[in-house]
């Protein structure tokens, strides 16, 4: 049996001194708070998932096989007007956010809809460049270099699509149940979503600096979103 | 209208797939004639495959291991047989099969009993230490684990329909692009470890949210009980290396469907690349695995110590430190590649470091039994088994972790032998110390004790019979997978390894045995304490099984070993004179989310393997369509009135004071 339990009835003999202001664990946390922090666990995923395909990119950069490199291909002007697309779609999509706190149904159904709109904009302009590529002779089998840009860009593109339908449903969902709790909690997740892509755009059009700044960003602000007193504030506003 | 399957793919001429899959199929079907004429399909459907109850999970995860661990297993004693056999002979499989074995072996090894075990018992322990009712995503979790049983149901179809990949457990190009490997096998293997490393991910979310956002009040990070530890730190491997394979192996289904050159021969393409993010995933997946069987050995040598842990805080720091140090060692698995001397030096510094945190751990659980009341129970005896065994498969792997040393065993048997001695004596003893310890918890019934411990004794010994003599073929010159040989000097240490097998093959039958008669006595095996083992964290403190919702009351946490202190103070539940304040509790409603978007998941990994493109459309429509319905339900939880939870626990309480009284008279 263990005696040093017996020896100090009820305190922690493992607790050091420094320690001893510890702040009890409240106990589980809100829906709202466990959902959004599981999204942004799965948001890290695809952090993860998306720099394995940058680090492709990187090695197999100077892979031309005799083709054309990105010098010859690419067009800074389109890299310009997609990223303001995104930018613009990301400000759009926090409009919507913030109609979704007030729970007006209008402004966020506009604000959707504008953000769908830039969202296929931004599409189409890539599905154009990427159709000319391919038009050119450089499309993705050409080189080990095409392969890895059209699959990281290709990637990012698909979880643009992805995210389109799921700003529909979103619009279908408000517009046929209103701003539920658990539909609330889903355009928070939609949001960071939304904004996760935009992100990853960044990275893609200005490397890897920019990469860095965010990261420690989304770090910095994961872990304040989740101390201990917005949990108790996010509790008070339910 | 079928892409590229047709008759031809079923193969007719070779007898011991057809005959194992006959088998195997006429069982499936007996099961099923059996649920469904037996009338227990509404139960079936209501209770398990709906259930988004962790627990339900957890035991669901726990089958599809245990029935894949004897598939893996036969392809196991088949490879032993051959090379017993094919000395100056082709033996009994020809080389395109016997590839096949080998490749399905490690694959459904890893990736359909380590994993799913692990998950599993995760799953079923990790909310109820926690004190909690439910994981974070309780429908999620059901659709993790039916996208893991998809992985699992691709590999085995493989089996009767065309061939699996001949390449090994990793399919590493060029080997494995569409130049060498033209048939469905790579394709097999790919589509089944991308849907079924979704699942993975999704379980891994689940868990790290539910460990970090949902623990019952006062359960501080530094009182949580180790496997909870264990298993934050793997799932936040899994969450940072899985998408890594999800993208790797994305990457060769383009190479091989769409003509991309990420790893080919030619066009630019690196292989070398290849290796360097299969094994950045690799490596951190052999920790994934390993990590909760270090929990479970906490929990288990802890309790059957009678003692708290040893260096709680040095276990936790020890744990998290192989969490990160597992991301920093990938290159030891290819040190020939020939990246040089500095790189390779590093790689090599850094896989022996991550020894020193093992080292630590080994320490701390030979301190806890040290002046301990060790009571040597069938999980107490794997542990020990564990420690033992694990030391030196540790060893051999410091060994390796020298690169010149690497250079000369490099895809040796020595290899082989070091990798099972690791997760045989790691991996499974832990999953089979934690299934032995927890299984009264999950069915209210023990198992039976002297079967256990003669399954355990053949499980040790066959384990050292069939994978010493590796060390010594390993040292002979004998690489890896070979179909036959004709090197006298190796043949003696073959046949004994065979008969390790064998070995083994008793233990897994008394395992058989143990859960068979264990089912059949379980009157006299029930447990109406909940605490069979004298347990020390809060799983013990409801009852078993728990009722649907875990605890009645939520319980309050004052420090480590919260049940243990509870114990000490008398306070347990059923000491309680004042009736406690019963409230309404909600519960999730159970969905069949998870098991019809597996399904829909399973039409279109096989249409993509077969290139029936009209299908993989049909499927992936089915599989959204799934989540939309999904997402458009009005109900997500139930409610049970504080009346109905009064009954049960008044029920439950009753139970733990008859045998309370009838301890004291």
């Amino acid at each position: 049996m263990s005696d040093t339990v017996l020896a100090y009835p009820g305190s922690d003999p493992r607790r050091l001194p420094s320690m001893a202001g510890t702040v009890e664990h409240a106990g589980p946390a809100s829906k709202r708070i466990v959902t959004g922090y599981g999204f942004w666990i799965f948001i890290l995923s695809d952090m993860v998932m998306f720099s394995a395909f940058f680090a492709t990119y990187a090695v197999l950069l100077g892979q031309t096989a005799g083709g054309p490199s990105g010098h010859d291909l690419f067009d800074l002007r389109n890299v310009a007007i997609e990223t303001g697309f995104l930018l613009a779609s990301s400000f759009t999509c926090g409009l919507a956010s913030i109609a979704a706190d007030n729970r007006t149904a209008f402004w966020f159904q506009i604000a959707m809809a504008v953000t769908c709109a830039l969202g296929l904009g931004f599409l189409a302009i890539e599905g154009r460049e990427f159709a000319s590529l391919v038009a050119r002779g450089a499309g993705p089998t050409r080189s080990a270099f095409l392969s890895a840009f059209f699959t990281l860009v290709g990637c990012h593109g698909l979880h643009v699509s992805a995210g389109i339908l799921w700003l529909l449903t979103m619009m279908a969902q408000i517009f046929t149940k209103g701003f539920r709790a658990d539909i609330q909690r889903r355009i928070l997740c939609f949001a960071l979503f939304w904004h996760a892509l935009d992100i990853i755009w960044m990275e893609l059009a200005f490397g890897l600096l920019i990469v860095l700044l965010i990261m420690g960003r989304s770090l910095w602000i994961m872990a304040n979103q989740n101390m201990m007193p917005m949990d108790q504030i996010m509790q008070m506003q339910q | 209208m079928f892409g590229k399957l047709n008759w031809s793919a079923i193969p007719l001429d070779q007898p011991i797939p057809m005959i194992t899959s006959g088998v195997v199929g006429l069982a499936i079907l007996g099961v099923l004639a059996w649920v469904v004429v037996g009338g227990h399909l509404p139960y079936v459907w209501k209770e398990w495959i709906t259930s988004v109850d962790h627990k339900r999970i957890g035991v669901m995860y726990i089958i599809l291991a245990a029935l894949m661990l004897l598939r893996g297993f036969a392809d196991a004693i088949m490879m032993r047989s051959q090379q017993a056999i094919a000395y100056h002979s082709q033996g009994y499989l020809p080389p395109e099969h016997f590839n096949q074995i080998f490749s399905a072996h490690g694959t459904i090894m890893i990736f359909f009993v380590a994993m799913p075990f692990m998950i599993g018992l995760m799953n079923l322990v990790v909310p109820l230490q926690l004190g909690v009712r439910d994981v974070a995503f309780p429908t999620l979790n059901s659709v993790g684990f039916w996208l893991t049983a998809t992985g699992a149901l691709l590999v085995n179809i493989s089996l009767v329909v065309g061939e699996f990949a001949r390449t090994g457990w990793l399919p590493f190009p060029p080997l494995s692009e569409l130049t060498y490997s033209p048939g469905v096998g790579v394709d097999y293997y790919l589509w089944s470890i991308e849907i079924s490393g979704a699942g993975t991910l999704v379980a891994g979310i689940n868990l790290v949210t539910t460990v970090l956002k949902i623990r019952t009040k006062g359960m501080n990070y530094l009182r949580m009980p180790m496997f909870c530890w264990t298993t934050l730190a793997t799932n936040l491997l899994i969450v940072a290396a899985f998408p890594i394979l999800t993208a790797t192996l994305a990457m060769l289904i383009l190479d091989r469907y769409l003509g991309f050159h990420f790893f080919t021969n030619e066009g630019g393409g690196n292989m070398m690349m290849f290796m360097n993010f299969i094994w950045a995933w690799g490596h951190p997946e052999v920790h994934i695995l390993v990590l909760p069987a270090f929990g479970i050995f906490s929990e288990v040598v802890s309790t059957f110590s009678g003692k708290s842990l040893f260096g709680y805080r040095s276990m936790v720091l020890a744990t998290m430190a192989i969490c990160i140090i597992s991301f920093m060692v990938w290159l030891h698995h290819f040190f020939t590649m020939g990246a040089g001397p500095d790189v390779n030096a590093i790689f090599g510094i850094a896989s022996m470091i991550i020894a020193v945190p093992t080292g630590v751990k080994i320490y701390n659980w030979l301190f806890t039994m040290y002046a301990g009341r060790v009571r040597f129970e069938t999980p107490m005896l794997w542990s020990v088994g564990f420690m033992v065994t694990f030391i030196i498969g540790g060893l051999t792997g410091v060994l390796l972790a020298v690169p010149p040393a690497d250079f000369l065993l490099h895809n040796s048997l020595f290899l082989i032998a070091h990798f099972h001695n690791v997760i045989i004596g790691g991996v499974l003893f832990g999953a089979f110390a934690g299934y032995t310890y927890w299984f009264p918890k999950a069915f209210g019934f023990r198992l039976h004790d002297g079967l256990g411990k003669a399954a355990f004794w053949f499980w040790l010994a066959g384990f050292y019979v069939a994978f010493m003599p590796l060390y010594v073929l390993g040292f002979l010159g004998m690489t890896r997978r070979m179909q036959h040989y004709d090197v006298a000097a190796w043949r003696p240490w073959l046949i004994v390894a065979a008969g390790g097998a064998v070995l083994i093959l008793i233990g897994i039958a008394f395992q058989i045995a143990q859960l068979v008669v264990s089912i059949r006595r379980r009157a006299e095996l029930r447990d109406f304490t909940g605490d069979p083992w004298d347990g020390r964290s809060l799983e013990w403190a409801t009852s078993s099984p728990p009722p649907v919702f875990n605890f009645a009351i939520p319980p309050e946490v004052h420090g480590l070993d919260p049940y243990w202190q509870q114990k000490l103070r008398g306070k347990q539940p059923e000491l309680e004179k004042h009736e406690p304040h019963y409230q309404d509790i909600e519960m999730p409603r159970n969905s069949p989310t998870g098991f019809v978007c597996a399904f829909f998941a399973t039409v279109m990994g096989f249409a993509l393997i077969w290139h029936i493109w009209w299908m993989v459309v049909a499927g992936f429509v089915g599989a959204v369509a799934t989540f939309v319905v999904f997402a458009w339900r009005d109900h997500d939880e139930y409610l049970i009135p504080a009346a109905e939870v009064a009954r049960i626990d008044h029920a439950n309480l009753a139970e733990r004071r008859a045998v309370m009284s009838q301890g004291t008279a």
